[in-house]
């Protein structure tokens, strides 16, 4: 295993019930880089960075073929601890997902349940991600007022904070900014460029600038098939399939 | 088109007002038919007296013993519906495969369509006698055995009303709690069960409620003596089962006859209470959730 490599995914296969989602992938996600992952709906991109993770098997009736390795290991090897899976491998989803609780209990939830009980430990790493997930400032003066009466935006980067709290060392993004603004949307990736230095990166997004202005690497999908995949600069300026010239530039879906 | 819309508007507008008027129609039957008694017996007399002899000459009107047995066997069934109702939607919100819910959850409504006589005949002939056998008690109708009937009547509502709670957490937040390395077990305590909290508790005081209310069950296994409890494993009468069992030999407005009115005008601001608390509660569950009034 080269050592820059932090997720291999060799040969997936991953099905639905008796519906393929993934055929045949293979690819190598970088250590302190951000992927992202891009390709029209339904193509697998959420199916894809949810085995990173383990998600997946929420879902009832699903089924996977071969492996996916974290650090060289098999995350799914009948040894791996889900849990200890999930805590080094944090994702931030689609739609923010506070929790009805404080903005501090929010950011402590993961630190809890990972039984850290010591007080003091717990407020020095809420403000420790709040400040890395830049919305610190903004909620400093009112930390156990409600999550859910922030502004979307807020409510995302909280989520972000309460994924950093239990410093994970790969950083899942389901389209983090699809329900944001602009503005928001720009703080987030700023952010994630940030995070970059400490983090590995996987981000799904349907916003080709969003790609081409923060990711290192770009993998085009389509209908559970991995097209292409390299450095993002190459995709989006020479880009060696004719599919993906086309989905990039637009020509369809 | 226009104009039959609008008589539908009419239609339904009457249907859904025809039973805020009966409503209405109870609640002033209620105060006309029982305020009369607070000018024969105080309220303080009424609520607190000790004696229930109405009709005794002279009659003493104390329904402390009737409350406390109410309270009693409500109390009781509390501790039965809630572990049973609570626990059965957790089961089915959270554990049961699809085919077990499919089973379980038109079993648990198929309980709470049970005519309440047959509870009560159920209690009557199997559940009494066997307490009575098996507790060594001089009397098989009891509060308890009250109890355990009502806290499995209202053991259906207790559930299907946690359970629509527990349903309408949203998916998400189970999701963010794997997410950040919780088991399943911290799921469920530290965001599913918060989460439904104000829900479930609503859902515990409707089904205290409808325990405070029943009446035919408890008029036919708890025994009927209105004196003031001092266990559980002795018969009580309760405010519902005095109504019912009283109302027939009352003389049209005699004092008796206001009494048990007067009786009713309680028992319907206790329920009213209850419901309204449960109210309260479920609006601030649906705003916590994000739901909406
Ligand atoms: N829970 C599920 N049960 C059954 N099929 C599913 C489920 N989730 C996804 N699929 C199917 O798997 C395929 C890939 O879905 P996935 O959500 O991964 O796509 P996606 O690329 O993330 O799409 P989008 O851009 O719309 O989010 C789709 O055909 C979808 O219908
Ligand atoms: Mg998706």
């Amino acid at each position: 295993m080269a050592e820059n490599i932090r997720i291999e995914v060799k040969d997936v296969n991953f099905y639905y019930g008796k519906k393929s989602a993934l055929q045949n992938v293979s690819m190598d996600i970088k250590k302190n880089k951000i992927t992202a992952i891009i390709g029209p709906s339904g193509c697998g991109k959420s199916t894809l960075i949810r085995l990173f993770n383990r998600m997946n098997e929420l879902i009832p009736n699903t089924r996977l073929e071969g492996r996916i390795n974290l650090d060289g290991k098999n995350i799914y090897s009948s040894k791996i601890d889900v849990v200890e899976v999930r805590r080094r491998i944090g994702m931030v989803f689609q739609k923010p997902n506070p929790f009805p609780k404080s903005i501090f209990e929010n950011v402590a939830y993961g630190l809890r349940v990972n039984g850290i009980k010591e007080r003091k430990y717990i407020a020095a790493k809420v403000e420790k991600s709040l400040k890395n997930a830049a919305i610190w400032e903004e909620v400093k003066d009112r930390l156990s007022d409600n999550a859910l009466g922030l502004s979307g935006g807020q409510q995302q980067r909280l989520c972000i904070a309460r994924a950093l709290a239990v410093e994970p060392e790969v950083l899942l993004m389901d389209e983090p900014c699809s329900a944001l603004d602009p503005t928001s949307t720009r703080k987030i990736e700023e952010l994630i460029l940030d995070l970059k230095k400490k983090y590995t990166i996987v981000i799904v997004t349907h916003n080709m600038q969003q790609a081409a202005r923060i990711a290192d690497y770009t993998a085009f999908f389509m209908l559970g098939d991995l097209i292409e995949y390299d450095v993002t600069d190459k995709i989006f300026t020479r880009p060696s399939k004719k599919v993906t010239e086309d989905y990039i530039t637009g020509r369809f879906g | 088109m226009i104009q039959r819309e609008k008589v539908y508007k009419y239609i339904f507008a009457g249907l859904a007002f025809t039973s805020l008027i009966f409503l209405i129609g109870i609640t002033i039957v209620l105060f006309k038919e029982g305020l009369p008694m607070f000018k024969e017996v105080g309220l303080f007399e009424f609520l607190g007296g000790k004696y229930w002899y109405p009709t005794y000459e002279p009659p003493d009107f104390g329904i402390l013993p009737l409350i406390l047995g109410s309270f009693l066997v409500t109390l009781g069934a509390l501790f039965i519906c809630v572990p049973l109702g609570v626990g059965s939607a957790l089961y089915i919100n959270e554990i049961a495969t699809g085919r077990q819910k499919t089973i379980l959850k038109p079993l648990i409504e198929i309980l709470a369509g049970i005519p309440s006589i047959v509870y009560g005949f159920f209690g009557m002939v199997v559940v009494a006698p066997f307490l009575q056998e098996l507790l060594g008690l001089p009397v098989g109708q009891t509060a308890f055995t009250g109890s355990l009937m009502l806290g499995i009547m209202a053991t259906p509502t207790v559930c299907s009303i946690s359970e629509d709670a527990l349903s309408f957490v949203p998916k998400s937040f189970r999701y963010a709690s794997f997410a950040t390395g919780a088991n399943r077990w911290q799921t469920l305590t530290k965001v599913i069960i918060p989460s439904a909290g104000s829900g479930i508790s609503t859902a515990i005081i409707l089904g205290m409620s409808r325990a405070v209310g029943e009446t035919m069950t408890v008029l036919m296994v708890t025994g009927g003596a209105a004196v003031i409890p001092h266990s559980i494993f002795q018969p009580v009468r309760t405010m519902t089962a005095t109504i019912a069992a009283e109302m027939g030999e009352t003389v049209l407005g005699s004092n008796h006859y206001h009494a048990l009115f007067a009786i009713g005008l309680i028992l319907f601001l206790i329920t009213l209470i209850f419901n309204i608390i449960a109210e309260l509660i479920s609006r601030r569950f649906r705003i916590k959730l994000g739901l909406g009034r």
